[in-house]
């Protein structure tokens, strides 16, 4: 028996950034917004014990319960594709504040070459720079339209920095909140990237350097350096997470609900418009309908994608033919890096999630790529996020990876290794795609997310070209032996690598080759608003929450605008 | 891998129980040894005195909670103590209680898969495709073993447990090499989840029965659960903080 609720104006699938900040803009606005978060309510009240590496960053405490639902994946379409059954190469996350909660705090703006990366290649490169299976496109909207949201999230979230990056967008206002400190580790990368004759700046942290009050009214507390960001939440409240800005602003409003344990199943469609969303109750396993005069899609990008897979609203993306749009474009990370050995101890203990210093001389088109065969980059940072002991056991090349000879290599170096690690761009590939998957099923009875996914010869080029550039970083900061990463080949989906995947939602200012419009507006249901980096048309060179979240500000606005004028916004 | 150690055989290390064991490791650990020699899980309180505070053992009991019989226990035992061995920097798997950790680790959600998707159809898949068995890690950790154990007898005619240590690493070695033939899992896979464990148990909190006495956090310098290092961040020198669990914050 399936129970209908009373019709509300907005309901979200998903309570993390982009649900809570739909949810504050529209409940601001007067209307009821209903939040369904498949998760349980959390907060900072619970986590007080949340130093604890085992439980949280091996176990994953705060992640999705994968024996409910999970995705399958093989390289290529040859393959039979198989369920991911266990945690590995990204961590799909559940509850109240989604990844918002557990996320270090690295916050970016997408560079102005993203945004029109299709034509800006092409201008400078000429049409054939990349083989055409590469399906870049520019994203339906420039830097420079964006960066109202942009600006507006990064004062909601309070974000510390500095504007001292010659090579990103302009920004209309500074930072909210000062730079985080620069640790004499910081200051090694600092010294050595001058040399070099780069532009190091410090990481734009969503860790506050000191108390702040948005403009919402809500307050973020001073990061106390703790060591325990990525995988747990903050026991401070001083990580900008959505529980503790837009969510309780919507609240505050009294035109906001969450519903916990609610996992939507289906997005209901009649005629050019969506009706509501359909959920179990993921505790009693009761069914009900939510109808709706807006539903947002605010969940993670995979299950937006399943989402509308199911609900079959779209047209499903073919490889064979190229023609269909859903599940097009995903794209991962690229990750070129190197370790250095040092002779001297350092605090490598101590630290915060986004404390770190940035090179983005080898991001984006900033540097010529004329002679190289790849596009874009990536940016160069040195982290000190806190190296808890279980994850964290470096050992120079030829040691054995247990036994005497390691336990006494990996304590001797825990305090003496730093890692210059670059987060590289992606770019799509006509054969990386999701679909529905034909065999593996949740546990409502719905199939799983099917990835088919493999590294690029673009991938290639990029990860062996950047991983050159860190290494030379970490020579220059005087470690006496550095080791770049190894090549990569073939995408494995055990080791954990980035949560940062993107695209399948994809948006744009054409139908034929994006899922929403600028205003993340389904082209195929005016009431239906898809929002998150699903709508990435490739992967940048940064963390995705910055972008996300001033996508998630002009989607708000487009749902306001929507429900007084109706109809297309484009 | 590392050769046979000169000073300290595995099979001296285990025959000396409690006493020596105790004198190593500190007292946590006493009774857990006692009872599993003993064969049995209800030791009485009295063999173990909680010399520790901040021991991980409540009250300074230990007892198996997953496996039921001592011999594979110490194949466990020594298994780990040859990936984690004690040295001059401090002491090893068997004195950090990590085959005590990997046992109730078993009997719980991470020996079950509770959190991982188990449905089938099962089918053997490309390695970039991860873990594709019904086995649960508990049944994975059990037949491991026991072919460790196989493979003891099968090469030198003895015990896993009563090897010198550069047998028990020659064993290691050939499932880190995928040369061992396992059921629904590799050789490979097993191994790197022995490896896996047995670092978990040296260096999670010592709540969880392993990193006894926060040696495993005294070896590497690093402080465990600390509220703050936003005074000492700044500092060029290496902070020499004395750890502290979460246990010890009640």
């Amino acid at each position: 028996m399936v129970t209908t609720l009373d019709k509300v104006d907005v309901v979200t699938v998903g309570v993390g950034w982009t649900g809570g900040i739909i949810a504050a803009e529209c409940a601001k606005e007067g209307m009821k917004v209903v939040g369904l978060e498949r998760g349980r309510e959390r907060g900072t009240s619970d986590f007080a014990i949340v130093h604890d590496e085992y439980r949280y960053a091996i176990r994953y405490e705060l992640m999705q319960d994968l024996s409910r639902e999970t995705v399958s994946f093989r390289n290529n379409r040859k393959q039979r594709a198989l369920p991911m059954r266990q945690m590995g190469s990204f961590l799909l996350g559940e509850g109240l504040g989604g990844s918002g909660t557990h996320w270090n705090g690295q916050n970016w703006r997408f560079l102005p070459y993203d945004f029109e990366i299709k034509t800006m290649t092409e201008q400078k490169y000429g049409a054939n720079k990349l083989p055409a299976e590469y399906t870049i496109q520019d994203w339906g909207i420039t830097y420079d339209e964006l960066e109202p949201y942009f600006d507006r999230f990064e004062k909601t979230a309070g974000i510390s920095g500095e504007d001292t990056n010659p090579f990103w967008g302009k920004r209309s206002a500074e930072y909210a909140t000062q730079p985080m400190k620069k640790t004499p580790i910081l200051q090694k990368f600092e010294t050595a990237s001058k040399n070099l004759g780069y532009s190091p700046f410090m990481m734009p942290s969503a860790n506050l350097s000191e108390a702040y009050e948005n403009p919402d009214g809500a307050k973020i507390n001073a990061c106390q350096y703790c060591g325990f960001c990525e995988r747990f939440g903050c026991e401070y409240g001083a990580k900008s997470s959505p529980e503790i800005t837009v969510v309780p602003t919507a609240k505050n409003t009294g035109n906001y609900e969450i519903k916990f344990n609610a996992n939507v199943v289906e997005v209901m469609k009649q005629g050019d418009k969506v009706t509501g969303v359909r959920y179990f109750d993921t505790v009693s396993f009761e069914e009900f309908i939510q109808p709706a005069e807006v539903v947002v899609l605010t969940s993670y990008m995979m299950n937006n994608a399943k989402l509308l897979m199911v609900s079959k609203i779209g047209e499903q993306y073919d490889p064979e033919t190229g023609r269909g749009t859903l599940g097009r474009n995903y794209a991962y990370q690229i990750l070129p890096g190197a370790s250095g050995f040092f002779d001297e101890k350092m605090n490598v203990f101590m630290g915060a999630g986004a404390l770190g210093m940035t090179v983005d001389d080898f991001n984006g088109d900033n540097f010529d790529h004329a002679d190289l065969d790849f596009i874009h980059g990536a940016s160069l940072s040195i982290t000190q996020t806190g190296n808890r002991p279980i994850q964290t056991n470096p050992v120079p090349p030829d040691t054995p990876s247990w036994g005497a000879e390691f336990k006494k290599a990996s304590i001797e170096n825990y305090p003496r290794t730093l890692n210059v690690g670059g987060q590289g761009a992606s770019m799509p590939h006509r054969e990386n795609y999701m679909a529905l998957d034909g065999t593996y099923k949740d546990i409502y009875g719905v199939p799983l997310l099917q990835l088919t996914y493999n590294f690029t010869d673009q991938d290639r080029a990029l990860h062996a070209y950047l991983t050159e550039k860190a290494a030379g970083i970490m020579q220059e900061m005087g470690a006496k032996t550095v080791v770049g990463g190894s090549p990569i080949s073939d995408y494995d989906i055990v080791p954990y690598q980035t949560t940062h995947n993107t695209g399948g939602t994809v948006m744009g200012s054409d139908p034929a080759i994006s899922v929403v419009n600028n205003y993340l507006q389904h082209w195929d249901a005016e009431n239906l608003f898809v929002v998150g980096a699903g709508n990435f048309a490739h992967n940048g060179g940064y963390n995705p929450t910055g972008t996300v979240g001033a996508l998630a500000y002009r989607c708000a606005e487009g749902i306001i605008n929507y429900s007084k004028n109706g109809g297309s916004l484009v | 891998m590392s050769k046979k150690e000169k000073n300290f055989s595995r099979r001296d290390f285990l025959k000396t129980s409690g006493v020596a064991a105790g004198a190593l490791v500190g007292g946590g650990i006493i009774g857990g040894l006692i009872a599993s020699n003993t064969g049995t899980e209800t030791a009485s309180p009295g063999t173990a005195p909680a010399t520790h505070g901040e021991s991980g053992s409540a009250g300074g009991v230990r007892g198996l909670m997953f496996f039921k019989n001592d011999a594979e226990f110490q194949i466990l035992s020594q298994a780990t103590e040859r990936i984690f061995p004690e040295d001059d920097l401090g002491p090893g798997a068997i004195g950090l209680g990590v085959p005590y950790f990997i046992d109730q680790q078993l009997a719980g959600a991470y020996g079950e898969n509770s959190k991982e998707y188990m449905q089938g159809p099962f089918f053997e898949g490309e390695t970039t495709q991860g873990y594709q068995s019904r086995l649960k890690r508990n049944e994975m950790f059990r037949q491991g073993l026991q072919i460790m154990q196989q493979e003891a007898q099968k090469r030198f005619k003895a015990n896993f447990a009563d090897l010198e240590g550069g047998q028990m690493d020659e064993i290691l070695t050939a499932f880190q090499e995928d040369q061992i033939q396992m059921q629904g899992v590799s050789s490979l896979f097993f191994f790197r989840l022995l490896r896996s464990a047995t670092l978990e148990g040296a260096y999670a909190d010592p709540i969880y029965g392993g990193n006894q006495n926060m040696d495993g956090w005294k070896m590497k310098g690093f402080p465990g659960h600390q509220a703050a290092y936003i005074s000492q961040i700044d500092n060029e020198e290496f902070q020499e903080i004395d750890p502290k669990s979460l246990g010890q914050s009640h």
